[in-house]
């Protein structure tokens, strides 16, 4: 456990005075506010340095007791046996349903060392810990909306998937974290759905793409395949020439848009010319005739 | 719209220690919408922890209205980038796998 330097950490000297501590800290927590800074791991630790160091240095008896012992903070607990602890009632960084409050780690262990736990618990509602899961799905589960009962800490939570959810994509169940602390509201659940690409197609997006094998007879006189996509069987026409790699846009027949009822992406379907292989005496003279009259 | 889905204004200024104006204020700013049932005025429930979130930039951060109307757009914008990334990189990653792949 170091010693931690709090007006450094404010970035003012030891004379600051009152409105200086609160310029500073104003001035840095903009700048590091988890609301401001979304997702941003780094700029919430920051900004408990930040909120730490106004905790004390904003409350005269603190931080009084800090300047005081500072570096030998070591002995504080001889001073606080001494002394009856102080009611600190600085109005922190509390309150109902946010997302960036702290949880069990929002004091250093050098601050509690210092001042316990008492002087802000008292008054500090804090949210529960947030939980984080991830859900599976395969390309053909995201394709619909569904439903699915996940249970979380003994407690059965449903949840509706909405069809064309990204991989990758996080959505929150309010509430459904750990419970709060000092009658804190509970902390939310996280989910991030991990979504497997198809072994016959891919996704990018709203759009679907697909390899299709045709033989060399419907790519050069033309034809018509049945697709097996995502909404069933589809029958495609094959244009006479096909060259092999030619790529085909089938309009609104992709993936759903995410919470776009009746809106779809393209599905690009991509032929492979197959070649004979194996040809017998009879293909390989009639291939011989082609050839010979090109 | 369900009444337990709605919040009441004053419940939410008495619980915040904070004045009924700075709702008022947001709503003048097109920041919260406000919905009035027999002479008491509510906000929806999905908007709280928006409104949370105002009541913590303004008391704690002592940014103007003006200063929390502009932050909310930025913030809109950045979940919009950082969804435009997510799908970027999924696209991304579509190109990068070997053999097989388009």
């Amino acid at each position: 456990m170091a010693f931690i330097d709090y007006y450094e950490v404010l970035g003012i000297n030891k004379n600051a005075g009152a409105q200086d501590v609160k310029k500073a800290y104003r001035k840095l927590a903009r700048k590091h506010h988890p609301d401001l800074n979304p997702d941003d791991k780094e700029a919430h630790k920051k900004f408990q340095q930040i909120n730490e160091a106004n905790e004390v240095l904003s409350d005269p008896e603190k931080r009084k007791k800090y300047d005081q012992y500072g570096k030998d903070w070591q002995h504080a607990e001889q001073f606080e046996n001494a002394k009856q602890p102080s009611g600190g009632n600085y109005r922190s960084y509390t309150g109902g349903q946010q997302d960036g409050d702290f949880g069990d780690e929002d004091f250093s262990s050098f601050f509690s060392s210092m001042f316990g736990n008492q002087g802000h618990a008292k008054q500090a509602k804090y949210k529960g810990q947030d939980y984080n899961a991830e859900l599976k799905l395969s390309l053909r589960d995201s394709y619909i909306t569904q439903q699915q009962t996940l249970t979380v800490n003994g407690k059965n939570v449903r949840i509706t998937i909405p069809a064309g959810v990204e991989n990758g994509q996080v959505i929150k169940l309010k509430g459904y974290g750990a419970p709060g602390v000092n009658g804190g509201p509970a902390g939310d659940l996280y989910i991030t759905f991990i979504i497997n690409n198809d072994a016959t197609m891919k996704r990018a997006g709203n759009d679907l793409f697909m390899d299709m094998e045709i033989d060399l007879y419907a790519a050069v006189l033309g034809g018509e395949t049945t697709l097996d996509t995502l909404s069933g069987k589809l029958k495609l026409k094959i244009n006479p020439g096909t060259q092999n790699g030619t790529k085909v846009r089938l309009k609104g027949k992709g993936f759903p848009v995410y919470k776009k009822e009746g809106q779809f992406g393209d599905l690009y379907v991509v032929f492979n010319v197959k070649l004979p292989v194996n040809l017998t005496e009879k293909q390989k003279e009639l291939f011989s005739q082609l050839a010979a009259l090109k | 719209m369900e009444n337990n889905e709605l919040v009441p204004v004053y419940s939410f200024c008495v619980t915040h220690k904070i004045e009924l104006s700075f709702i008022e204020s947001l709503q003048q700013y097109g920041l919260v919408e406000i919905t009035t049932i027999e002479e008491q005025t509510y906000f929806n429930e999905s908007q709280l922890s928006e409104v949370e979130k105002f009541v913590r930039l303004h008391y704690e951060l002592d940014i103007n209205f003006e200063g929390i109307e502009a932050i909310g757009h930025l913030l809109e914008k950045i979940k919009a980038m950082q969804a435009r990334n997510l799908q970027l990189q999924n696209r991304l990653s579509l190109y990068e796998k070997k053999s097989g792949d388009f």
